[in-house]
């Protein structure tokens, strides 16, 4: 390896022959005086601290060591590397002292490690995207997991009885408490796995979520079992049957009750805490944890309660804390929650170097394992079956597929059954190791194996035949039909409930937990401009540091076009634009393996495959295929917006130049940028305007704008407008959006429901009602537009204002040096 | 046609034609309307579909009109074919109207042929602006060449349906909610 990986490795290694030590030195027994002594070697003192902090610290050099090899990490998913080091490492200690010294306890499991790694899922839950399948996910989590639970449990139980298993000490509530704590897929694992395979969004929220909602479905079913267990198998009655249903609704929705109160708490004290910013993400986590500690402490579904906390105060929060308390606060949170999952995986293989638990049953393991592989399928095939009834978006066997083979179980099983009492359980032994068995089976096997069953299906669905040039092109059309048609068509009971509620949040909710400034004025989309800007002015730095100076910008001319040679399958990157199209396309787990599998047989005709080539490179994607929106590792999210900026501007301008066509000869003058400004100070975001819309027919004024909004997180927040004032005159600043599929609720932003403005993505329409219909208003400067050659000049493009009143011209953002560089565009004006 | 009305009642708000002029005569929705929905603009057929809720110049669509084009997308009932009479129109969601649907959108002058300029229009449309106009050209050459059967330069609606036959469009352009 590179010589100067060496020191790393040797650290990684010195460090991993301490530590076995560090638990076992002893200090100096300085029994007699010897008069004062000027160092000492206090290890008890520090013994505790020193080796936590030495165990995270040797987790995380192994993540760094670990990610050295690239051609590793893409095979094998980081968990079971880590798996892996935690077995060697416990090897050593084994080896070392005989005695297992560390082990995953469920305190400090359940405690430390657990929280972190929930609220940075339900921090950075797609908010929309899971309150929209939640029926889906709920009918899973619950369902799913009883029937997991109970028939793992019975088929357990029938087979001890026919006696394959041998002599043990367990009776059939044994057998279903196994059955309730081995059932349920860990939010853990699932997502150390998902993150390497990369699915789509539906799936993806769908085993998420269920891995999040069975928490609550999981603790009540361990608990009403072992006490049914304490009790004795005879005693249990009806009423305790009755009592243990009743036991799930109340913990399942106490938890997520304690959740939301905390959530508005936090929302609430977030609201005031514009003089002390530097404590800002300090409420974040510690009202969060509070929340999963009150909840733990009324023995309630804490992990619900936790998530719901991060659910529900995304919104608030993000709006009420500052720019850099919200950096801090994503940060922090990924790096707790990535140290925490790390910590997991180790201790997990460290903890299975423990004899004194390995009781080995063979027919109790793998009838386990086989169990809950078949029940889990069985149940997954059935749910479906039920789901696609009722669902818009039907799930395929693919994902069905992937659903059931990616049901992970981990460390919470894992610390669940270590906190069974022996002396009610007799087995647990038996218990534990199989878990670990069971764990360590899923997380490696399934693991290792998921990505490459995916790209095997996705291959042999799509290998039929080779698709016809025309079949490409219009497929690809006709999915961009039927995201249309979904648009405008809409969900209809999802779309009226969203509705509702924001409305409810707007009126009600908004006005208490949100900041006054944050309401009003809603920076985003001063955000965005100027995040625009940055990247804008770091591409053109970075651009002319490769080109050698910064003269390119001046000129618009052909130069700046990409210019690719489509001969060879990958064209040599000239800009980086086009190596980043192709890093996304080729770098993650496309599941479109049609480019892949084309680019490796040859056609015969070279023509053919380059015509192909280029439909496949530069078709836009439909939405369905290319969001990928949580991860654990990476805080930025997609990266299609060039698709997005492009077309919407390609559609901003004809709709313009049909607008244009329509309307000549407007008179334009200019408008007194002060006016402006006192009057929208004064602006309320539910301003008087009486309607939706206005009239459509006034000639002054016609293209609707766009917005989106930036952070797909918060799609229910109403898309709003920002009357935006720059170098003159009025202009409507556009957003563009990273993330576009998120942004209206699918479909009609309907004023009906909502007579507000907020819904209505409209902007144009909404003229400021101070303005009086005879004022027009346009920009000083008239700006052409030049048609975007290539995406650094399209760039250029990105903060677009588009005047209110104005027939025809655009405004550059910035100003002098993009005037320069402008094209003369025909214009009637 | 129309027999899901109730529930396409929350589908036709947009304004409900209420757009602040209360012109009887010019009940129902405008393009600038539809052109409100923010997806739309990042769509590449966006404008085009929107403007395929308004054949023959209209400029207005009322809701029969609306339904209209939405029960294309209905996924195609799945009773034997067999069964139905065969004198009745057929439905609008069968695999020829639906597939009839999309070769409207390409063909903008409605001579009943996407002529290769046509086609070219919509490749510019569908493609990123990195592609250069010789590629796309060569691209609409092939694409039109390769439906062309009958060697007019142009693909009909017939061409166009057998260029696809295999593809499974019942899937493809339908939408769940709508059955």
């Amino acid at each position: 390896m590179p010589p100067h990986r060496g020191p790393l490795w040797a650290l990684l290694v010195v460090l991993v022959l301490v530590l076995p030590w560090a638990g076992a030195i002893e200090e100096e027994q300085g029994g007699a005086s010897q008069g004062f002594q000027i160092v000492t070697f206090k290890w008890h003192h520090v013994q505790d601290p020193y080796i936590i902090a030495l165990w995270i610290l040797v987790a995380s050099l192994a993540k760094i060591v670990f990610h050295l090899s690239h051609k590793v990490t893409s095979i094998v998913p980081e968990s079971v590397l880590l798996i892996m080091l935690g077995l060697v490492l416990g090897g050593i200690v084994w080896a070392a002292d005989h005695i297992a010294s560390f082990t995953l306890t469920p305190t400090v499991f359940f405690y430390y490690l657990l929280p972190p790694i929930v609220l940075d899922a339900g921090y950075f839950m797609p908010n929309r995207l899971f309150f929209g399948n939640l029926g889906t996910i709920l009918l899973y989590a619950v369902i799913g997991t009883v029937w997991n639970a109970a028939t793992t449990g019975l088929s357990l139980y029938g087979v001890f009885r026919s006696g394959l298993m041998g002599d043990l000490q367990s009776g059939l509530l044994d057998f279903l408490l196994f059955g309730s704590l081995i059932a349920a897929v860990d939010p853990v694992a699932v997502l150390a796995v998902f993150e390497e395979v990369h699915v789509n969004e539906v799936l993806f929220i769908i085993v998420f979520g269920e891995s999040l909602l069975n928490d609550a479905v999981t603790v009540v079913l361990c608990s009403v079992f072992e006490s049914f267990v304490t009790l004795g198998g005879d005693k249990v009655t009806g009423v305790d049957c009755v009592k243990g249903i009743v036991s799930f609704f109340v913990v399942s929705l106490g938890g997520t009750l304690v959740g939301v109160v905390f959530a508005f708490l936090l929302s609430l004290v977030t609201r005031f805490t514009k003089h002390v910013r530097i404590i800002e993400p300090g409420f974040v986590f510690i009202i969060s944890y509070l929340s999963y500690l009150t909840s733990e402490m009324l023995s309630l579904s804490a992990i619900l309660a936790i998530t719901f906390c991060g659910i529900c105060c995304q919104k608030y929060v993000k709006a009420n804390i500052s720019e850099q308390s919200a950096t801090t606060v994503r940060y922090t949170m990924k790096m707790l929650a990535s140290a925490a999952e790390t910590i997991i995986f180790m201790f997990l293989g460290i903890s299975a170097v423990d004899p004194l638990i390995w009781t080995w049953n063979t027919a109790f393991v793998l009838l386990t394992l086989l169990f809950i592989s078949v029940y889990r399928a069985i149940g997954v095939i059935l749910q479906t079956w039920i789901l696609n009834r009722y669902r818009m978006v039907q799930l395929e066997t693919i994902d069905q597929v992937v659903m059931s083979y990616g049901g992970l179980r981990g460390a919470v099983a894992y610390a669940l059954v270590v906190l069974l009492d022996k002396k009610k359980v007799k087995e647990k032994n038996l218990f534990v190791s199989t878990t670990l068995i069971v764990v360590f089976f899923t997380v490696i096997f399934q693991g290792l194996t998921i990505k490459p069953l995916v790209q095997w299906l996705k291959v042999k669905r799509s290998e039929q035949r080779e698709p016809k040039l025309n079949e490409k092109l219009h497929g690809r059309a006709f999915d961009h039909i039927l995201s249309a048609i979904e648009d405008i068509s809409g969900q209809i009971g999802h779309n009226y409930l969203r509705d509702k509620w924001s409305n409810f949040d707007r009126k009600v909710l908004s006005k208490i937990l949100m900041r006054r400034s944050a309401q009003k004025s809603r920076d985003r989309i001063l955000n965005v401009f100027h995040e625009l800007n940055l990247k804008d002015a770091i591409s053109y730095v970075a651009e002319g540091e490769r080109r050698g100076s910064l003269a390119f910008i001046r000129s618009p001319s052909t130069d700046n076009m990409v210019n690719v040679d489509f001969s060879t399958p990958r064209p040599s990157t000239v800009e980086a634009s086009v190596s980043y199209l192709l890093r996304e396309n080729v770098s993650a787990v496309c599941l479109d393996m049609q480019s892949l599998e084309q680019r490796r047989r040859s056609i015969r005709d070279t023509e053919d495959m380059v015509t192909h080539h280029t439909l496949q490179q530069y078709l836009y994607k439909p939405r369905q295929e290319y969001k990928h929106l949580y991860s654990r590792h990476k805080l930025t999210p997609n990266e299609t917006e060039k698709q997005d900026k492009e077309i919407f501007h390609r559609t901003m301008r004809k709709r313009l130049e049909s607008f244009k066509s329509a309307k000549l000869g407007m008179n334009q003058n200019k408008k007194a940028a002060k006016l402006y400004k006192r009057e929208r100070a004064q602006k309320r975001r539910n301003s008087s305007i009486p309607n939706g819309k206005l009239p459509m027919e006034s000639p002054v004024h016609n293209f609707a704008i766009k917005e989106k909004d930036l952070e797909f997180s918060d799609p229910e927040e109403a898309p709003d407008y920002e009357v935006e004032e720059s170098t003159g005159g009025i202009e409507f600043l556009v957003k563009v959006t990273k993330d576009t599929a998120s942004d209206s609720p699918a479909g009609i932003e309907n004023p009906v429901f909502s007579p507000d403005e907020d819904l209505d993505p409209s902007i144009l329409d909404r003229v400021p009602p101070w303005l009086s219909p005879g004022e027009t208003v346009v920009p000083s400067q008239r700006a052409r537009v030049q048609i975007p050659q290539s995406p650094s000049n399209f760039r250029h493009l990105a903060p677009f204002h588009l005047s209110s009143k104005s027939v025809d011209s655009f405004l550059m953002a910035d100003s002098s040096k993009e005037r320069t560089h402008i094209l003369p565009e025909s214009t009637h004006m | 046609m129309v027999n899901k009305r109730p529930c396409y009642c929350y589908l036709f708000p947009f304004g409900l034609g209420h757009s602040g002029v209360h012109n009887p005569l010019e009940a129902g929705q405008s393009p600038a309307d539809l052109q409100q929905i923010g997806a739309l603009a990042v769509n590449p057929l966006g404008d085009r579909i929107v403007d395929s809720f308004f054949p023959d110049g209209n400029h207005r669509v009322d809701f029969p009109g609306f339904v209209r084009v939405l029960a294309h997308f209905r996924p195609v009932d799945e009773e034997d074919p067999g069964m139905r009479d065969p004198k009745q129109p057929e439905p609008l969601n069968s695999r020829t109207n639906k597939l009839r649907f999309a070769f409207q959108l390409y063909d903008l002058d409605r001579d009943g042929k996407i002529s290769r300029q046509e086609m070219l229009q919509v490749l510019r449309l569908m493609v990123g602006v990195q592609v250069t106009e010789e590629q796309l050209e060569s691209i609409a050459d092939r694409t039109v060449q390769e439906a062309d059967e009958d060697g007019d330069g142009a693909v009909s609606f017939l061409e166009f349906t057998k260029s696809l036959e295999k593809m499974n469009i019942e899937q493809k352009m339908s939408i769940r909610v709508l059955k």
